[in-house]
């Protein structure tokens, strides 16, 4: 299963690279997208993949049964999945107030901040 | 006690964000966040006092034992950094009373602001990986915030790059931490020292370097710098004096912090990497900035200079360079605020903060000028100014190792400086105005013109003072690096004895 | 969007919504639940509602600015944290009362710990709610 896990992994990253390389700043924040999804994939498979065995306290008893899945990676992949919704949310915000203000997507032609030099 | 301490400058920049919140409509938000700055400046001050008189401090947050639990923990360098971080925070929301626009405060800078603070703060507080991780998106998100605020067509486009590239840089980071959860199993600093030493040490060089390039992308070290000079020159001039002094900083802190603790066993290999890194740093940071006419752009490619400093004393990993890189950190972070304070008296004065559009202020202005040329000398390395005694000290320790090349190179990027600062010097203060006129500081209201030159005129005292007197300074830098280079103390406080925990 | 069947669905739907929501809330100490999950399906409920009625109408539903919500809740799970030092424990120590707690039976059980989850659940609420809103009003 770990190495299932570890082939989507890397198949998430290759996509996501090639998404990256574009020069169209929409296709590069969906390549963000995938490369967190990996990270947070990467994260969960690392703390071991327990199918079937929820890390839950039984009514009265003090301490999950032995052998139940990993709460810890679960709850960074939780926080990290969050953090990450927020950001992109605004990286999206962003790309299309840019796109409004400046009238293109293409990364070559933003070029307010770094204007060309003069020869 | 060191319980109520160590959250306290955290828990003080909190509350100030939410109180400055529930104020943004009015003038109170501003007074608020000075207020709340003063106040974590204080807390830092006892902080570091603690720490000082009785070692390294460690605190449980909700009584959960130490690997288990979030730790905050304070040695020399996390109280010193939180210090500055205070000084910083109190100068800047001053300067902001006079410089940030009103329709800035309705949105919420003040929030954002103090909210930005809590980030840095935790990020130097905190002795969990992941906690780390979740102080710099705290940080990230605020800063993104106070990047575009304002919405000018230039803040889109910068912001764009420092969002893109940074979203990669904590991806770096968190695929880091993935990685060696699965490897040691635990996620508190201290604890990995012990586990990563079982671990295998190729798995663990590899994780080494994605922590590398994760920070270097933070730190904006060569070659993944290019963000922030796309970047740090279109905000507020407030938001980007504290971005210049703090944010990059965290990056070097987080790298000094785990490739001292953690990340020791192939120094052959990391630590070589990032003595190259370095000197390529000083090297293109200083060359960028000679081609550049904009007074923040010069600006933000020394930053990018002057990283390579603190990662070089990092990278030759003697006692006497660790020293040399901590003071180097703290005296970066006062003087480089500073110039970009005095920036945004020049845009308000002057008109503009391209130098060739500008000029006459030395006529017009010679509190000024005498300010600018303080932080300015400083930067470049003239004794008898901070700056002197941090690069003295690092070209010292890179002498002792022999490294005659590295040596050559920290002096000669610091003769570069200097001409940059003459410059900024000739066109902008010296030559006479294009537009004939003389800008004077008394164009500005009489309220503004205090706000503004209040915290410049602190800093550069700062910077003098720190100059004439650097014993005490270096002695706590010295301090620093001694619990840098030797984790026992670090160990014994999160943990407990060694013998226990072996 | 505003379609009659999506109307009078979101009528019975966010009522519901927001009931699951508490009670995801109420039962996150011990089962899976908390703040979090909770606070993300009541957000769901008024994005259903800005779905259906469209978004200037899901803020007057909601009467409170977004993020004032999530302001408060920051604020209210910062209140929760700081109980932790009133008996001394440090911070974000839970703190219990248990009401009419006799010897065998400890009673209701109140906790900071739920104090810190309603905390979370407004923030949740208020920060995906402004993020939705403002996504929805500016694409």
């Amino acid at each position: 299963m770990e190495f299932l896990i570890a082939l989507m992994v890397g198949a998430l990253v290759a996509a996501a690279v090639y998404l990256m390389l574009a020069r169209n700043v929409l296709r590069f924040l969906f390549g963000l997208i995938l490369i967190s999804n990996a990270a947070n994939l990467l994260i969960f498979a690392s703390g071991g993949l327990t199918p079937e065995a929820p890390p839950l306290i039984a009514y009265g008893a003090d301490a999950p049964p032995p052998g139940v899945a990993n709460a810890l990676p679960q709850a960074l992949v939780l926080t990290a999945i969050v953090i990450g919704f927020g950001l992109f949310a605004f990286a999206l915000v962003l790309v299309y107030r840019a796109y409004q203000t400046m009238g293109t997507l293409d990364s070559d032609d933003m070029r307010l901040a770094e204007p060309e030099e003069k020869p | 006690m060191s319980d109520v301490l160590l959250p306290l400058p955290i828990l003080i920049a909190f509350v100030t964000a939410i109180l400055a919140f529930f104020f943004r409509k009015g003038t109170e938000a501003r007074w608020i966040s000075v207020a709340g700055s003063a106040c974590m400046l204080v807390a830092a001050g006892m902080l570091l006092s603690r720490v000082l008189t009785d070692g390294i401090q460690a605190a449980q947050m909700g009584t959960w034992a130490a690997p288990f639990g979030i730790t905050l923990v304070a040695d020399t360098l996390s109280a010193v950094m939180v210090v500055i971080t205070g000084i910083t925070a109190l100068a800047v929301s001053i300067y902001a009373v006079g410089d940030v626009t009103e329709d800035m405060e309705h949105v919420g800078y003040h929030t954002l602001f103090q909210v930005l603070i809590a980030g840095v703060t935790g990020a130097f507080l905190t002795g969990d990986l992941f906690n780390l991780y979740v102080w710099f998106e705290v940080m990230l998100i605020a800063s993104f915030g106070l990047l575009v605020m304002g919405g000018r067509r230039v803040q889109m486009d910068a912001g764009i790059k420092y969002v893109t590239l940074n979203l990669i840089s904590t991806i770096l980071f968190l695929s880091g931490i993935g990685l060696l959860y699965g490897v040691t199993g635990t996620l508190n600093m201290a604890d990995l020292h012990y586990k990563v030493q079982d671990a295998d040490p190729g798995l663990v060089t590899v994780i080494a370097t994605m922590f590398l390039v994760g920070f270097g992308i933070k730190s904006a070290v060569f070659p993944l710098f290019f963000w922030l000079p796309a970047a740090y020159h279109t905000p507020a001039f407030s938001v980007s004096a504290v971005f210049a002094g703090l944010l990059t900083k965290v990056g070097v802190y987080a790298m000094m912090r785990m490739f001292t603790l953690v990340f020791t066993q192939d120094i052959g290999w990391t630590h070589g990497l990032m003595l190259w890194v370095a000197v390529a740093t000083m090297i293109t940071g200083v060359l960028g900035a000679a081609a550049q006419t904009d007074f923040r752009r010069i600006l933000s490619f020394h930053i990018v200079s002057q990283i390579g400093y603190m990662v070089l004393g990092l990278a030759l990993y003697t006692p006497l360079a660790v020293t040399g890189a901590v003071f180097y950190l703290v005296h970066h972070i006062i003087v480089k605020a500073n110039l970009f304070l005095v920036a945004g008296v020049t845009n308000r004065i002057a008109g503009s903060t391209e130098i060739d559009h500008i000029g006459g202020l030395y006529k017009g202005a010679p509190l000024l000028a005498f300010l600018f040329l303080i932080p300015a000398f400083s930067l470049a390395g003239f004794p008898p100014l901070s700056g002197f005694w941090a690069k003295y000290v690092l070209v010292k320790a890179s002498l002792d190792l022999e490294l005659w090349l590295v040596a050559a190179a920290a002096l000669a990027v610091g003769l570069m400086t200097i001409y940059s600062m003459t410059k900024i010097w000739g066109r902008a203060f010296w030559k006479p105005h294009p537009g004939a006129i003389v800008p004077s500081l008394s164009t500005l209201p009489a309220g503004d013109r205090f706000a503004m030159l209040a915290p410049i005129a602190g800093l550069a005292t700062l910077t003098v003072i720190i100059g004439l007197f650097p014993e005490p300074f270096v002695g706590i830098a010295t301090r620093a690096a001694e619990d840098l280079l030797d984790p026992t103390a670090y160990l014994t406080a999160v943990l407990g004895a060694p013998e226990a925990v072996q | 969007m505003t379609s009659l069947i999506v109307r009078a669905a979101t009528r019975l739907l966010v009522g519901l919504l927001l009931m699951f929501s508490i009670w995801m809330l109420l039962r996150g100490h011990n089962e899976p639940g908390g703040g979090f999950i909770g606070g993300l399906i009541g957000a769901t409920g008024f994005i259903l509602y800005a779905v259906a009625h469209g978004s200037k109408a899901a803020r007057v539903a909601l009467r409170i600015d977004p993020q004032t919500i999530a302001m408060a809740g920051l604020g209210l799970a910062l209140l929760a944290g700081l109980a932790g030092f009133i008996p001394g424990d440090g911070l974000f120590a839970g703190q219990w009362l248990f009401i009419g707690a006799t010897e065998t039976d400890k009673g209701t059980p109140l906790s900071t710990i739920l104090v810190f989850d309603i905390g979370v659940y407004l923030v949740v609420l208020g920060a995906v709610l402004t993020m939705v809103f403002a996504l929805e009003e500016e694409v």
